[in-house]
C-alpha cells in the first residue's frame, strides 16, 4: 500500500530514509508529538461530537499527522498556506489556537469565519492560512498565483498547497502545476497521498506509477516521501523551500500516508476497504512511530506519554465546554462580508430579515 | 478629452491604472506580445514589462485561480478571458472561490480581482464567440457585474473596477469595440458603480438596455419619436449593484417598460428587472412589461441577425406597450 518506505520517483530524489534525524531539535520533536497527540485526540472527540449531533460534520486527520506537522515545521512564519479541509494540524503548528479551531467547528459567534462554512474549512489570517473550500484542488492554482505575487514583491517566502491524491485528477492540479513550471513560482505542492479519495483507491485515480512523477511533465522535480516519517517530510519541505526561495522554482512532494479514519463523518469506509488493510496500515501509525522514536531517545516514557494524552483530552474538554457556552452567530451577520460595503439590495434584504426573523433586530415578532 | 473607440478606452484605463499603481498586473492569453486578440492590451508589455503583463498558458482556471492568489497576496490583478464563451473552465474559481472568499473567511481574506471578458454577438462568431451569459454572474452573490456601452463609460467604469475592493466581472461589448467612438476624459476618470445613465429622456415608455444593446435601443427611440412616441432610454451600465432607484423613477414617470438584452430570455437579467418593476412599480404600470431579448436557443451562426434584438423588434415592443393603454 501507500506506506512503503522505498518508493521511487522518476525525478529521482528520494527523501525517505535519507532525512537527517537531527534537523528537528529534541524540543521540536516533543512539541511535534504533543501537537500530533492533540490532533489525534481532537479527531476522536469530534467524531463523537458529530455522532451526538453537537457539531454538523468532521473530517478526521488520523494517519496524516506526521505529514501535516512535519511540513508545517519546515515553513517560516511569512510563508502562505493554501489548505484543503484536512489540515488543522498545520494551523495549530503555526499558532492558531485550539479555541479558534473549535469555535469554527461549532460555528459560534467566536468563529473567525462567522459561522459561514462547514467544519474543517478554516481561515486564519494571522497564520497566513488561507480560507479553504470544498471543491477539490482549486487551492493549487491560487497558491501559485500568491507565489508569483510574492516573487513580484521580492518577498523571500514560499507558498504551499496541500491536497490529496484525488486532487491530482482535478483541473487546477494541472493548471496550477503548469503555471508554476512556466512562471517558476516559489510554490511547494504537498500531496498527501492517503490511498483513498473517498472510495476510490489510489491505483484507480491515475495509471502513473507515482503521483510525484507527474511533476516531471511540468518541468520540475517530484519527490516521494514516507509521510509517516516526521523527519522525512520535514526534510523534503525544507529542501523544496530552499529551492523555491533560491529562485529554482516549484517542487511536488508526494507524502505517502494512509487515511486511518473515514473520509468524513458522512462516510462509511467498510463499503470499500477491508479492516485488515486498515489494521496493516496502523502498524505505520505516525503518532505511534514518533512515540517509539522519542521513547528510544529517552525523551519520553510511558508515564509522561499518558500524562500528555490526558492533558490533550482535558484541554479539548475545557475548550468544548467554553465554546458550547459561546453565543450563536447574529442572524443579521448573514448580510456582512458579501461585499466590502453592502449594496442597496443587501440593505433592503437585511431590513426584511430583521422584520421577519425571530431573534433578529427590533422587528422580530 | 480624446476621441476614442471603446476598445481604445479600455486600453487607456488599463494603462492609466498600471501607471498609477505598481500593484496592478494584467494577465491572460495573448495579452503580452500580441497585445490581446482585440488589442485591448497593445503596448502594455513594452511599457510595463513581463513581470506585470503576463502571457499565460491556455487555461482559464489557471488564469483566474492564479489571479485570486495574487489578489490574496495584495496585488490588483486584471485577468482577461479572451471571450466570455471561454470562461467556463474558470467558472469554479469565479463562482466557488472568488465570489465567496471574503464572505466565507468572515472578512479575513478579501479578494479583489477584475475579470475582463469581451461578450456578445453580432460579429459572426457563432456559438462560441457570441454569448451573453451575464446572468450566471449576476446570480452569484459576491460578484459585481459591469457592462459599459460607451468609450467614456468603458474607461471610467474599468478604472472604478480596478480601484474597487470587490471582485468585478467586467463585460466588454465587442460588437461595438470599434464601431462606437466618443469623447473620453483624460487621466484617472472614474464612473461610479450602481448608477444608471439616462441616454435620452422620454415620457411615454422606458427602454432599458446595456452594453451592445444600447445603440439599437437609441435607434428605436429615434424611430418612435417619428411616430409621436416619446421613449426614455436608460443604460443600466451596472447590473450588480443595480440602480433600482433610476429604474423605478423612470417607470413611475412613463408607466411603461421594455427591457432589452441579447442574452436568452428565460431567467435572463430582464426577468429580474421585470420582477423589480412588478414588485415596486406595479401601480405605475399602464401596460405589461415587455422583454426584447435573444431567443431561448443556442446562439446561432447563420441566423444571428434573427436572434439578436434590433431596432425593429424594440420599436414594435414599445409601440405595443403604448397602444396597450
Amino acid at each position: 500500500m501507500a506506506n512503503g518506505a522505498t518508493p521511487v520517483s522518476t525525478t529521482a530524489h528520494v527523501a525517505s530514509g535519507q532525512a537527517d534525524p537531527d534537523v528537528l531539535s529534541d524540543a521540536a520533536r516533543l512539541d511535534a508529538y504533543r501537537t500530533m497527540v492533540l490532533v489525534r485526540a481532537l479527531d476522536e472527540r469530534c467524531i463523537s461530537l458529530q455522532r451526538q449531533g453537537r457539531i454538523g460534520f468532521y473530517a478526521p486527520h488520523s494517519g496524516q499527522e506526521a505529514a501535516l506537522v512535519g511540513s508545517a515545521l519546515a515553513l517560516e512564519a511569512d510563508d502562505w498556506i493554501f489548505p484543503a479541509y484536512r489540515e488543522l494540524a498545520v494551523a495549530l503548528t503555526r499558532g492558531a489556537s485550539l479555541r479558534a479551531i473549535v469555535d469554527q467547528l461549532f460555528a459560534t459567534s467566536g468563529d473567525l469565519c462567522k459561522g459561514r462554512q462547514m467544519p474543517n474549512h478554516f481561515a486564519f489570517r494571522d497564520q497566513h492560512y488561507v480560507s479553504a473550500s470544498s471543491p477539490i484542488g482549486t487551492q493549487i492554482s491560487r497558491a501559485v498565483g500568491a507565489g508569483m505575487a510574492a516573487r513580484y514583491r521580492r518577498s523571500p517566502i514560499v507558498t504551499i498547497a496541500y491536497f490529496g491524491d484525488g486532487a491530482t485528477s482535478s483541473n487546477d492540479f494541472h493548471a496550477g502545476l503548469n503555471f508554476a513550471g512556466v512562471f517558476r513560482a516559489p510554490t511547494i505542492f504537498l500531496c498527501q497521498n492517503n490511498a483513498w479519495a473517498i472510495s476510490l483507491p489510489r491505483d484507480r485515480q491515475t495509471r502513473s506509477a507515482t503521483l510525484a512523477m507527474k511533476a516531471e511533465a511540468y518541468g520540475f522535480p517530484g519527490i516521494v516521501v514516507d509521510g509517516n516519517d516526521l523527519h522525512a517530510v520535514h526534510a523534503a519541505v525544507r529542501h523544496a523551500r530552499a529551492r523555491a526561495v533560491a529562485g529554482e522554482g516549484p517542487t511536488l512532494i508526494e507524502a505517502q500516508v494512509y487515511r486511518l479514519g473515514p473520509h468524513s463523518t458522512s462516510d462509511d469506509p467498510h463499503r470499500y476497504r477491508s479492516d485488515a488493510q486498515v489494521e496493516a496500515a496502523r502498524r505505520n501509525d505516525p503518532v505511534h512511530r514518533l512515540r517509539s522514536e522519542l521513547v528510544a531517545a529517552g525523551l519520553l516514557d510511558e508515564a509522561a506519554d499518558t500524562h500528555l494524552w490526558e492533558d490533550a483530552r482535558a484541554a479539548i474538554a475545557e475548550v468544548v465546554h467554553q465554546v458550547e457556552a459561546t453565543p450563536p452567530v447574529d442572524p443579521l451577520s448573514l448580510f456582512e462580508d458579501v461585499f466590502a460595503r453592502p449594496t442597496p439590495r443587501l440593505e433592503e434584504e437585511r431590513a426584511q430579515c430583521a422584520a421577519t426573523q425571530p431573534g433578529a433586530g427590533s422587528g422580530a415578532p | 478629452m480624446s476621441e476614442l473607440t471603446l476598445v481604445q478606452a479600455v486600453h487607456g484605463a488599463l494603462q492609466q491604472a498600471m501607471r498609477q499603481d505598481p500593484d496592478v498586473i494584467v494577465l491572460g492569453e495573448d495579452v503580452g506580445v500580441n497585445g490581446g486578440v482585440f488589442r485591448a492590451t497593445e503596448g502594455l508589455l513594452k511599457e510595463f514589462g513581463a513581470e506585470r503583463v503576463l502571457d499565460t498558458p491556455l487555461s482559464e482556471t489557471g488564469i483566474v485561480g492564479s489571479a485570486i492568489g495574487m489578489a490574496l497576496y495584495g496585488l490588483k490583478p486584471v485577468a482577461e478571458i479572451q471571450f466570455l464563451d471561454f470562461i467556463y473552465p474558470a467558472f469554479d474559481q469565479i463562482v466557488s472561490e472568488l465570489a465567496k472568499m471574503r464572505y466565507r473567511s468572515g472578512g479575513q481574506f478579501p479578494c479583489h480581482v477584475v475579470v475582463r471578458a469581451p461578450y456578445g454577438g453580432g460579429i459572426k462568431g457563432g456559438l462560441y464567440h457570441s454569448q451573453s451569459t451575464e446572468a450566471f454572474f449576476c446570480h452569484t452573490a459576491g460578484l459585481k457585474v459591469i457592462v459599459p456601452s460607451t468609450p467614456a463609460d468603458a474607461k471610467g467604469l474599468l478604472l472604478t473596477a480596478i480601484a474597487d475592493e470587490d471582485p468585478v466581472i467586467f463585460l466588454e461589448p465587442k460588437r461595438i469595440y470599434r464601431s462606437v467612438t466618443g469623447e473620453v476624459p483624460d487621466g484617472d476618470y472614474r464612473v461610479p458603480f450602481g448608477e444608471a445613465r439616462t441616454v435620452r429622456e422620454g415620457t411615454d415608455v422606458s427602454l432599458f438596455a446595456y452594453g451592445a444593446m444600447v445603440p439599437p435601443t437609441v435607434e428605436a427611440a429615434s424611430a418612435l419619436e417619428g411616430e409621436g412616441i416619446s421613449a426614455e432610454v436608460i443604460d443600466l451600465r451596472s447590473l450588480v449593484p443595480l440602480d433600482e432607484d433610476a429604474v423605478l423613477a423612470s417607470v413611475q414617470r412613463t408607466g411603461r417598460a421594455v427591457v432589452v438584452h441579447e442574452a436568452a430570455r428565460f431567467c435572463g437579467f430582464g426577468a429580474e428587472l421585470a420582477a423589480v418593476l412588478a414588485e415596486k412599480a406595479f401601480y405605475s404600470l399602464k401596460a405589461p412589461i415587455a422583454r426584447v431579448t435573444g431567443y431561448d436557443t443556442p446562439f446561432p451562426y447563420a441566423l444571428e441577425n434573427v436572434y439578436l434584438p434590433g431596432p425593429e423588434r424594440i420599436t414594435a415592443a414599445a409601440r405595443a406597450a403604448v397602444r396597450a393603454s
